[in-house]
């Protein structure tokens, strides 16, 4: 038709895409992102640069920071090198992190949607079910996992997913309670599509906003949480991580405040850059606070 | 001619905390191909459910079909199998909802929508099914629709979502289309565009319409026959203009009775607008009589012994109420 018409068609945009462009208008949102870009590329690209195993002995136990120029954020009870240490432990952390964070997700979304969806008698087992998981206390039932398996991250990680699913699983669940019910749900039911379709073609992408904003959250608490096994001395004893540097570092907190804290401002920097993401995607997402 | 769908004596009933509700007692209607028919009634009556039943989607707990039969070109649709059903839905018989602003996925394309309509039913590709949805929007009346194609629902208004509902509705030519108050929700002037759309829609491809809806208006626009529903009963069946120029059954009087007049000349006097008194029996406890006798003018002591059952006052026009000569003078 004319093309006077074609003029007030407004650009296509996927919701996806409108929440990203308001993602970039939150200041929390993108100083997470910078934050967590720069413990990516120290934890990425630190190990080619600063290429010291933190595993060898380099100098004299319980060097302070800045005394020798080849150890300059000092050395551990060991002699070995703190800085080698924060460079390499990033990756076992943010390894936990993800891959905790995916399963507590992936664990999570198929619970929640089954019981969501289907209601009645599933949504009553998969919720006492998941009630069960919720009453455990987290911290000890990870832990006598962990024991009873070799402590390698990817036993940490299935722990640490194992203990911290319920919620999300929750989460889902209201959230797909809401939208079953309205009317599109109803409208693809009527065109023919069956329940597996509808649950994860019409209701999950409906619920994706909250899900993902949980997710980011997530991966902050799953990285505290590896720290507080490793401190613990649950944590995998062949993989460097900074948990595990605080966890070592703990008995000699009074004599070098260098060997807890300096990890420590890592773990702080990375769950605030995670948290603060979540921050930013959940005004993205909401239409109601991006407005103000 | 045998209809194209044929509903006998159906009764569906809700579980509620007060009790069970009879939501549709021996709901009977037949449909034939070509035909639009028109169901009336006040909220609650039945309306939506009759169609909800029809496509095989009472919500169950705690809805329950507890009778009747549902036929559709002689294929009984209650003992279906849940496969044959989902085949059926949207390729055979399919459904436009009243709130086209909650009715379409927010997070697909218009054009994703419609070419999934056409991809659950028919082996082709994505990209013929896409091009058919192209189509679909421009027969709709959408104007570049290669463009709209790509918008998201939100980027559109009311009535064009209402007419991407039909195009999804419409895009595996199905045998009965039923349009559960399409228009409630729409400008006045809108509501007439998309009526006009039906129409044609209608003449191009013989698919049959039930139009429920509460506007007597739009019944006597488009519908070729009309069944009023009360209370979960159809009182009063036949076809358009015998039911508008001759309504038998009292509630039918009342309910075309409070359909506004634009007046020629407004004067300070206006007449009030009509009214029926009272409001609609609690569905948990119809009683035994005629469900409209609580509020019809003409009861007498028949009306609250039993309910009378639809009978035939003409080859088309049908009626239930025991008083009829009285109604009438």
């Amino acid at each position: 038709m004319s093309s006077i018409e074609t003029q007030f068609i407004p650009k296509s945009q996927h919701p996806i895409v409108e929440a990203i462009k308001a993602f970039r208008q939150s200041w929390a949102g993108m100083l997470g992102l910078i934050l967590l870009l720069l413990v990516i590329l120290f934890s990425v690209a630190g190990p080619f640069i600063y290429a010291v195993d933190p595993f060898e002995i380099i100098w004299a136990p319980l060097t302070a920071p800045g005394v020798v120029a080849n150890a300059p954020f000092g050395t551990d009870h060991l002699g070995r090198d703190v800085l080698a240490g924060l460079v390499y432990g990033g990756q076992a952390t943010l390894f936990v992190g993800l891959t905790a964070g995916f399963l507590t997700i992936t664990i999570g979304i198929l619970v929640g949607a089954m019981a969501g969806y289907y209601g009645g008698g599933v949504d009553e087992i998969l919720m006492r079910i998941t009630e069960f998981f919720q009453v455990l206390p987290a911290l000890l039932f990870a832990m006598v996992l962990v024991t009873l398996f070799t402590p390698s991250i990817y036993v940490v990680s299935a722990a640490i997913g194992i203990v911290s699913w319920p919620t999300t699983a929750r989460l889902t669940r209201a959230e797909f309670l809401r939208i079953k019910n309205l009317e599109y749900v109803k409208a693809a039911q009527s065109i023919g599509a069956r329940d597996n379709r509808i649950i994860w073609r019409v209701v999950l992408p409906n619920s994706l906003a909250p899900l993902i904003v949980s997710a980011t959250l997530t991966i902050g608490v799953a990285i505290l949480f590896e720290a507080g096994l490793s401190y613990l001395g649950l944590g995998d004893p062949n993989a460097f991580s900074w948990g595990m540097m605080i966890g070592a570092g703990r008995e000699y907190i009074l004599d070098a405040w260098w060997l807890v804290t300096l990890p420590g401002i890592m773990i702080f920097l990375t769950v605030l850059g995670f948290s603060l993401i979540g921050d930013g995607l959940n005004d993205a997402f909401n239409p109601r606070l991006r407005e103000r | 001619m045998a209809p194209l769908l044929s509903v006998k004596n159906l009764l569906v009933e809700f579980k509620t905390r007060a009790g069970i509700a009879k939501v549709l007692n021996n709901v009977s209607l037949d449909v034939h191909s070509g035909e639009i028919l028109g169901v009336v009634g006040e909220s609650g009556c039945g309306k939506s459910m009759t169609a909800l039943s029809i496509m095989g989607l009472v919500p169950s707990p705690p809805g329950n079909v507890a009778g009747g039969t549902i036929e559709l070109n002689g294929e009984d649709l209650l003992s279906a199998s849940n496969k044959r059903l989902h085949q059926m839905r949207g390729k055979e018989i399919s459904m436009i909802f009243q709130e086209p602003m909650t009715s379409l996925n927010p997070v697909f394309k218009v054009g994703h929508q419609i070419a999934e309509a056409i991809l659950l039913h028919e082996k082709t590709t994505k990209a013929l099914a896409w091009e058919r949805s192209v189509k679909m929007l421009d027969r709709v009346g959408i104007p570049e629709a290669a463009i709209r194609a790509n918008s998201y629902p939100h980027e559109m208004s009311g009535g064009m979502r209402q007419r991407v509902m039909i195009a999804i509705a419409l895009a595996c030519n199905p045998k009965l289309l039923i349009a559960d108050e399409p228009t409630t929700a729409l400008d006045v002037t809108v509501q007439a565009q998309i009526f006009d759309l039906l129409r044609e829609l209608q003449r191009e491809t013989g698919t049959a319409i039930i139009m429920i809806t509460h506007d007597m208006g739009a019944i006597s626009e488009l519908a070729d026959r009309v069944a009023v529903m009360y209370a979960g009963h159809i009182i009063e069946t036949g076809d358009t203009k015998d039911i508008l120029s001759k309504p038998q059954h009292p509630y039918t009087r009342g309910l075309i009775a409070c359909v506004p007049h634009l007046e020629e000349n407004p004067s300070e006097e206006r007449p009030y607008l009509a009214e029926i008194p009272g409001v609609v029996p609690p569905l948990t406890d119809l009683g035994k009589g005629c469900t409209f006798a609580p509020r019809c003018d003409f009861r007498t002591d028949d009306c609250t012994g039993s309910q009378p059952s639809l009978s035939k006052i003409s080859d088309q026009h049908s009626v239930s109420c025991f008083n009829l000569n009285t109604v009438a003078s």
